[in-house]
């Protein structure tokens, strides 16, 4: 019920919102928590495993029973809390867990089968017949349990990722955040302050409090005001820090547009990543529940949220409230009700020696709750005293067991609590994280003037850390009481109390955990499952462990916490990975003749990030073999065209860059001419290749390597080794040049014609010969011929600085064209080079050798070179290694495929009888039939003899017989012509 | 985590590529024998506490870094250029 007069809402601003398809109105402030308890509506959701009727527990984002969906297919988000959900005119909410519907769960027929359900059920139940689990078991209970649900659907929400930098980050902004992000503030230091709510203030809006002379809310917004208008100062509301990293990094959730219609362009979420030279933890306290039976009746909440609801948000989630504590802050809660003319039918004090003057209200010292009536609202409770039992009509229970502090960020890099007897609670350990100062309530300090105090001394010192000094700050005047309390964790008695309302954790399952000898902290948790899912244990986590020391006759301290992990609260896996959806997940890399390519109709493949054309469909081709075989016909028998300018191209200048290539290459580029190119091939240190491609001598100090397109970046990072961490005393420099070069093969007997059309000056077989290179003009543009081939046809690459590749790519293709060739893409191209058996990375996948390739003797034995010693080693080089051969289909299937496995003729195909494995394979229209690169053991003695290709993935079976790697034109006259 | 490259600054780890011990500087000679070579090529130390580690500012300056990192607490204490470091001959 709402209060007149009371709450930071805006009265004047009315919203309709939905919950479980009805209409509810609120206003501007509101949450979904407090809107409903002011609409009376206390049944808010249906608990994980008994499907009891749950109300809302608390007031901030650690609510275990109020979880909700809000938006509907594919917008749907599961789990919210309708405590941090603000309400908007549109809001569509859903309670979850609950069918058919909240008021009437068919499913609540589990809380009867309690008995038999308890800590430990599916491990004892579900273990027999074993492959009933997932078939059976599996989804049966998935279905019963549960939280939200996702829609199963492409997210079509828009998140993002942010970074953000600051001298100080301050993780929260009640009392103690503000004052420190004050002081650092005046003092000149960059500062970040971040708060979960959408206003800044913590728990001085929750409270009646006074600082200074102004209620505690009135001062915040002041403070928040000042900061604000510094230049240096960043406020960041609706951002919860989730967790705490090595050198001064946090991550960070903003909830962006969760309190409002999608708008276009602004992003449900960021998720930050924030690096803090010195951070203040401000995180304030979390309030413990009482364990007692049935304390999970909706309308038992925490005593600090019910003055939360009623100070904040102006309702009362009862009209005849009782408060229920073991501390004298539980009655503040009494107060501030009869204050606002609520009735509060009692305040029950479990200590036997406290007083409350001038109480208008009754109250019971030395008493305890011991039972809660009603199911879907509460109706009554019971309570124990000196001179025995008696019930209270009440239908709003506010209690409290005291106050944790909120210690999750300190323990995030490993740091352990410390065990604090006077205010029973775990407080921080200094320097838990490099950094982090912990203060105020988070530290155990919990008087407002402590805090306030707290914040001003905790930026004194991160502020000297920075180098910066303090200017001096007045700390207010504010309440400044003691906080008394005894421990009482469960009251003692029958049935269910419970401890862990999100998992359905009673007491009875933490005491049987422990009589099944679960005693370690971490074996009862995930024995019981308590402190899982989206709370992960913020309100149970101490009882627990208080109701485990006990059963196992320890103390707290000796049994220890559970490890508090990142994130705080629960981060959607699509904020974390906002941005690398769709095209975002990879960046693309397009040639200059991309566009080209895509008009004339091929299909782009992935090349590394590189997109290269399969094949240039023509008119009336109804498949891409008959374009492939046209295009290999092209290189064959007149010019094809092709873009190589993703290979790596690596330009390397200096005085010893004929050492650098020497030692980095197994053959020799320092006897290289001048206007030569050279194949070589590359080793990692360990003997095996690397990677393979040619190195051109433009100068006597000037090279141009080329690498295989995906290795590129590999290579480069190794040259950078080789020359900084290997011999930083040679004077050679090198840098990447893929980008500024557009790079075309013109291949096949007519190229030679082809480019004498383009060419400044023309071409002859004697002044370009195999493997020569240079300069050259192309149609008046200065490039660079190479005389290169990598089909084993008569061929050139031609290279143009890249503005100029589109053009020559046209230029090239329309010449090609009129000499009875055209552009061929990579289907091709890979059939033109299984054909010469030349190789790529799936013949040189990182487990094949020089030796395996049948480059053995390219490892010169004038020189050392990355690699050599190593590749020398025995079983590198023996000769029952997997060798590279040809392969052609014999039998009745004509097929071979790759990733196929070879077996001797008549060899069961097994792993044990493997013989090899099939690497690339291609259709060969000049021999009417597949050729196949793959590698055999002994490969090279068994050429001529029949083995038997199976592939399994794909079903196939088929003879196969070994042969050269060369299929075409091994003495290599035609490249030379 | 960030790593202060003596070139760049602070930078966010993810500017680097993680290459393994900063032993892979000391290459023995081609004669120095199958052990020194198995050692150099295989073996790595396991330290729980300092050890020294060859990063690649891939995404920034090309430098090769020798970091000096705790394993325990993931605290850097030196960066330095690994070009520096071998020609102290280190």
């Amino acid at each position: 019920m709402r209060i007149a007069g009371k709450g930071l809402i805006d009265r004047a601003r009315p919203v309709t919102f939905r919950f479980d398809g009805r209409s509810y109105d609120g206003f501007e402030g509101d949450t979904v928590a407090s809107a409903l308890l002011a609409n009376d509506q206390k049944l808010m959701g249906r608990s994980f495993k008994y499907h009891r009727p749950r109300g809302v527990l608390t007031a901030g984002s650690e609510e275990p029973n109020a979880l909700i969906t809000v938006g509907r297919g594919a917008q749907a988000d599961p789990n919210l809390r309708a405590t941090v959900q603000e309400i908007y005119d549109g809001l569509e909410v859903r309670s979850q867990n609950a069918w058919p519907s909240l008021d009437f769960d068919v499913m609540a027929v589990n809380d009867l089968a309690a008995p038999f359900l308890g800590a430990g059920f599916y491990y004892k139940t579900f273990m027999w017949p074993a492959k009933f689990w997932e078939a059976v078991y599996e989804p049966i209970i998935r279905r019963a349990a549960g939280l939200g649900a996702l829609s199963g659907k492409h997210d079509p929400d828009r998140y993002e990722r942010a970074y953000a930098f600051c001298d100080l980050l301050v993780i929260g902004a009640g009392p103690t955040g503000l004052m420190a992000a004050l002081t650092a503030a005046r003092a000149g230091a960059d500062v970040i302050l971040a708060d979960e709510d959408a206003r800044m203030g913590g728990r001085l809006n929750a409270e009646t409090g006074v600082i200074g002379d102004q209620p505690g809310h009135a001062w915040a917004m002041g403070i928040v005001a000042e900061l604000s208008a510094m230049p240096n100062v960043r406020l960041m509301t609706r951002t919860t820090v989730t967790g705490a990293y090595d050198g001064g990094m946090y991550g960070a959730l903003e909830r962006v547009n969760h309190h409002a219609a999608r708008r276009e362009g602004v992003p449900l979420e960021t998720f930050w990543r924030i690096h803090a030279r010195r951070s203040i933890l401000a995180a304030g306290a979390l309030e413990r529940p009482v364990a007692f039976q049935n304390n999970d009746r909706p309308g038992v909440m925490t005593a600090g949220a019910v003055r939360a609801y009623l100070n904040r948000w102006g309702v009362s989630p009862g009209k005849h409230v009782t408060v229920f504590g073991n501390n004298d802050d539980a009655h503040r809660t009494a107060r501030d009700l009869a204050a606002a003319g609520v009735h509060v039918a009692a305040l029950i004090d479990s200590r036997a020696d406290v007083l409350v003057e001038g109480a208008e209200f009754p109250f019971y010292t030395g008493a305890q709750v011991c039972n809660a009536a009603g199911r879907k609202e509460l109706e009554a409770i019971t309570i124990r005293t000196a001179s025995g039992e008696q019930a209270i009509q009440t239908d709003c229970l506010a209690m409290s067991g005291g106050w944790n502090p909120t210690v999750h960020l300190t323990c995030h890099m490993n740091g352990r609590p410390r065990w604090d007897a006077a205010i029973q609670a775990f407080v921080p350990v200094p320097d838990a994280v490099p950094g982090m100062i912990a203060a105020g309530a988070c530290n155990g300090v919990f008087s407002t003037h402590a805090c306030l105090k707290a914040g001003v001394d905790a930026a004194g010192e991160a502020l000297s850390a920075l180098g910066k000094k303090a200017g001096s700050v007045d700390v207010p005047r504010a309440e400044d009481g003691a906080y008394a309390m005894e421990p009482l964790w469960a009251v003692a008695g029958k049935g269910r109390a419970w401890l862990d309302f999100q998992n359905d954790v009673s007491v009875k399952d933490v005491k049987q955990a422990a009589v099944e000898n679960f005693r370690s902290v971490e074996h009862m948790k995930r024995y019981t499952t308590q402190g899982m899912a989206t709370d992960q244990g913020k309100n149970s986590n101490v009882a627990a462990l208080a109701v485990l020391a006990d059963a196992t006759g320890r103390g707290i301290p000796e049994t220890g916490t559970t490890t508090f992990r990142p994130p705080y609260v629960p981060v959607a896996i699509a904020a974390m990975g906002a941005g690398a959806q769709g095209k975002g997940f990879a960046p693309q890399r397009f040639t200059t003749s991309h566009r080209a390519s895509v008009a004339m109709g091929a299909p782009m493949i992935e090349a590394g990030l590189w997109y290269r054309p399969s094949y240039f469909p023509k008119a009336g081709e109804t498949n891409w073999r008959q374009s492939c075989d046209r295009e290999v016909g092209y290189v064959r028998k007149a010019v094809g065209v092709c873009d190589v300018s993703t290979l790596g191209k690596i330009d390397i200048q200096g005085p010893d860059a004929a050492k650098l290539l020497d030692f980095v290459y197994t053959n020799m580029f320092s006897t290289l001419p001048v206007g030569r190119v050279r194949y070589g091939l590359m080793l990692r240190e360990d003997g095996h290749v690397m990677d393979d491609g040619t190195t051109a001598r433009l100068g006597e100090t000037h090279y141009v390597m080329t690498t295989t397109t995906a290795a590129a970046g590999q290579v480069m990072r190794h040259l950078d080794f080789v020359s900084q961490c290997l011999h930083p005393e040679w004077q050679v420099a090198f840098t990447s040049v893929t980008e500024q070069w557009a790079q075309f093969a013109v291949a096949g007997p007519k190229s030679r014609e082809l480019l004498n059309g383009l060419l400044g000056a023309e071409i002859d077989g004697e002044s370009w010969p195999f493997m020569a290179c240079g300069p050259v003009e192309v149609s008046g543009v200065q490039g660079r011929l190479f005389r290169i081939s990598f089909s084993g046809e008569h061929a050139y690459e031609v290279a143009v600085p890249a503005r100029f590749g589109a053009s020559l790519f046209d230029l090239l293709v329309k010449r090609a064209e009129a000499l009875g060739g055209g552009a061929y893409g990579m289907e091709a191209l890979n059939v033109l080079r299984i054909e010469k058996g030349f190789i790529t990375h799936s013949e040189i996948h990182g487990r094949t050798t020089a030796f395996d390739i049948g480059m053995g003797r390219m490892v010169s034995a004038k020189k050392d070179c990355i690699g050599k010693t190593m590749a020398a080693r025995p079983g590198l080089v023996e000769e029952a290694r997997e060798q590279l051969v040809g392969l052609k289909p014999v039998g009745a299937v004509r097929q071979i495929s790759a990733g196929a496995h070879l077996f001797d003729a008549g060899a069961e195909a097994v792993r044990e009888n493997d013989q090899g494995y099939v690497t690339s394979v291609g259709f060969s229209p000049d021999l009417g039939h597949m050729v196949g690169l793959g590698f055999v053991r002994r490969g090279m003695a068994r050429e001529g003899e029949v083995i038997r290709m199976v592939d399994h993935l794909r079903g196939l079976e088929a003879d196969v017989e070994i042969c050269h790697p060369v299929f075409l034109d091994r003495e290599g006259e035609r490249v030379r012509g | 985590m960030r790593i202060d490259c003596p070139l760049c600054g602070s930078r966010d780890m993810r500017e680097f590529y993680y290459q393994g011990a900063a032993v892979a500087l000391a290459r023995p000679a081609p004669d120095a024998g199958e052990a020194a070579w198995d050692d150099y090529v295989h073996l790595r130390d396991n330290p729980a506490g300092q050890t020294r580690e060859l990063w690649h500012h891939e995404a920034g300056c090309s430098a090769w870094l020798v970091v000096t990192r705790d394993t325990v607490s993931h605290e850097i204490s030196k960066v330095a250029l690994a070009a520096d470091v071998k020609e102290a001959g280190a």
